[in-house]
């Protein structure tokens, strides 16, 4: 989903340490392009990680998140 | 290029002295959730500098560490009493009071409730997760006919313990109140509903035109029992059968008294109410050892005192292990204490706990020094591994990088007890992989035979489980043993 000209393409930017793996992202994302990771961040939970296509940029695994940080969407 | 990302929060929250930019929250927690669309209506609405949170007491307490706006810390259910003054001293502020359902509807109630009646002009954000959450998860007055909590084992009988309490009907009894209403977050459409709801209390607030209630629905997987998903999904079927979602009344809008009040449907079967079963003695009840069974600790003063420290993050077993230990300890008629420490968040925080055995009395459950150090991940590590004493000995999972090396003199044993668990199928399973290091490295000074008893008793209540630890004990011991 790259918008003409700024060459941005839709992503979500993941802080893993401070994700607590809960999953609800996972189960919120439409294109189902999330899913947990199987390394351990600091502390010792597997954090979500992106698959690397199909992010639209809805945002709804950042609403769905309970953690204010872990979570980030770019958009065009 | 646009971001959707946090507004209106600190970008660091230094709690217990740590900058973290992680809440104290548990996975999956309602309130993280709601924290995160108060802090967002407050920044979009411009209102950060005018706003002014009343916090409650339970597991919202820390809000003042996130919200970055002004803030009031109240005693326990007094938050719609202080938000009374706060709003009357300060007529320019838009004030907030944020509590939980053992704050609002139980100890707290009378306190919402006349503030309500006098129509005081500050919106209240409700939290009902159906229990006492930071307290261990009691029943509160919004529990669930047959639902089950720690005061609650059998299911909530009605008989017993009386009926929910439906915060916003009887709210909606008041003459004074704007606006009430009940939303939820326990889906992505929930959530944006939510959101709205939240931004209507403070337009309502910033215009300063009365009392609003907002009681949102939020799932709480911790106590629940049940993990984020499926405690999201008890949240939307369940919570939501007993505590319909809908505007009672937005007197702007509507006008007083003619929203329709929704009506509760009938409860699920899964929450049918069981018959309370009847115990002989407390002892039964509670499926501990009477005296026979325990005998009292022998002095044997050449038996040195020793030290223990588990330490890792709550949900890794840390406080079982360390009662495990003191549990064979007591098997084996040596004195001892365990002592735990956690923060207000059950699961995800650091969690850790200090056992002592000795020979003789006991001065202090607290271990400073320890002569065995237990860590399962990399912050409790870095925390701990200096206090050890000399000819100590440290056990880290082997996930943990060693960033920084033991005192001189104290032994670092390395062992891959998470990957351990998972190789064996049994991922919850990493204390009991622990465990065996300590058996495998003769760490505590105890019989291999109490530490087997003692992890058995562990599984007491549930016993299909016994046999699979006590397999992958012996198992993860032979793995460990070898050179």
């Amino acid at each position: 989903m790259s918008e003409e000209g700024t060459g941005v393409v839709a992503h979500p930017e993941i802080e893993e340490d401070s994700c607590k793996g809960c999953g609800r992202c996972v189960a919120a994302c439409p294109r189902k392009c999330l899913e947990l990771k199987v390394t351990l961040n600091k502390m010792g939970i597997k954090p979500v990680g992106y698959t690397g296509t199909g992010c639209i940029g809805c945002g709804m695994c950042f609403y769905n998140c309970p953690e204010p940080y872990a979570i980030k969407v770019v958009k065009p | 290029m646009k971001t959707i990302e946090q507004k209106g929060m600190y970008q660091k929250f230094p709690r217990s002295g740590k900058d973290t930019r992680v809440t104290h929250y548990c996975a999956g927690c309602g309130h993280g959730i709601v924290n995160k669309l108060v802090a967002e209506c407050c920044a979009e609405m411009g209102l950060q500098d005018r706003t002014i949170f009343v916090d409650p007491v339970g597991c919202g307490v820390f809000t003042y560490y996130y919200w970055d706006a002004a803030h009031i810390s109240a005693a326990h259910g007094r938050a719609s009493a202080a938000a009374t003054g706060v709003c009357r001293a300060r007529p320019d502020a838009v004030t907030i009071a944020y509590q939980g359902d053992g704050d609002l509807g139980a100890i707290g109630f009378n306190n919402a409730f006349q503030a309500a009646s006098r129509g005081e002009k500050f919106g209240c954000i409700f939290i009902n997760n159906s229990l006492y959450g930071m307290t261990g998860g009691q029943m509160a007055p919004t529990t669930l006919e047959g639902e089950k909590t720690t005061t609650t084992p059998f299911g909530r009988d009605p008989a017993l313990t009386g009926h929910p309490l439906h915060v916003c009907e009887v709210f909606s009894q008041l003459q004074a109140p704007v606006y009430i209403a009940r939303v939820s977050v326990a889906d992505t459409k929930r959530i944006l509903q939510c959101k709205a709801a939240i931004k209507r209390l403070f337009e309502i607030q910033r215009d300063r035109k009365g009392y609003a209630l907002l009681e949102i629905l939020a799932p709480c997987p911790t106590n629940f029992g049940m993990n984020p998903l499926k405690a999201a999904e008890f949240c939307k079927n369940e919570m939501e059968a007993e505590f319909p979602l809908g505007v009672f009344r937005d007197t702007e809008k509507t006008g007083v008294g003619e929203a329709a009040i929704p009506k509760p449907q009938a409860p699920s079967a899964i929450l049918a109410v069981k018959p309370v079963p009847q115990f002989a003695t407390c002892a039964e009840l509670f499926g501990v050892p009477d005296g026979v069974d325990a005998p009292p600790a022998e002095n044997d003063p050449s038996v040195p005192e020793r030290r223990f420290k588990f330490a890792g993050y709550g949900g890794q077993g840390i406080l079982s292990l360390g009662i495990c230990v003191a549990e064979a300890a007591r098997l084996q008629r040596r004195h001892t204490l365990w002592f735990p420490s956690y923060g207000p968040e059950q699961r995800g925080g650091s969690a850790s706990c200090s056992v002592v055995v000795s020979g003789t009395p006991i001065g202090s459950p607290t271990v400073e020094h320890p002569d065995v150090l237990v860590c399962m991940n990399q912050p409790s590590y870095e925390r701990f591994v200096g206090d050890v004493k000399k000819g100590g000995i440290v056990i880290v999972d082997a996930s943990v990088p060693i960033m920084k090396q033991p005192p001189e003199g104290v032994k670092l044993h390395q062992v891959p007890a998470i990957k351990m668990a998972e190789d064996f199928g049994v991922p919850k399973a990493a204390n009991t992989m622990m465990l065996a290091a300590l058996r495998a490295f003769k760490a505590t000074g105890l019989d291999d035979e109490h530490l087997e008893t003692a992890l058995c008793a562990s599984f007491k209540k549930k016993p299909q489980l016994i046999e699979k630890n006590r397999d992958l004990l012996h198992r993860a011991e032979a793995a460990l043993k070898q050179p």
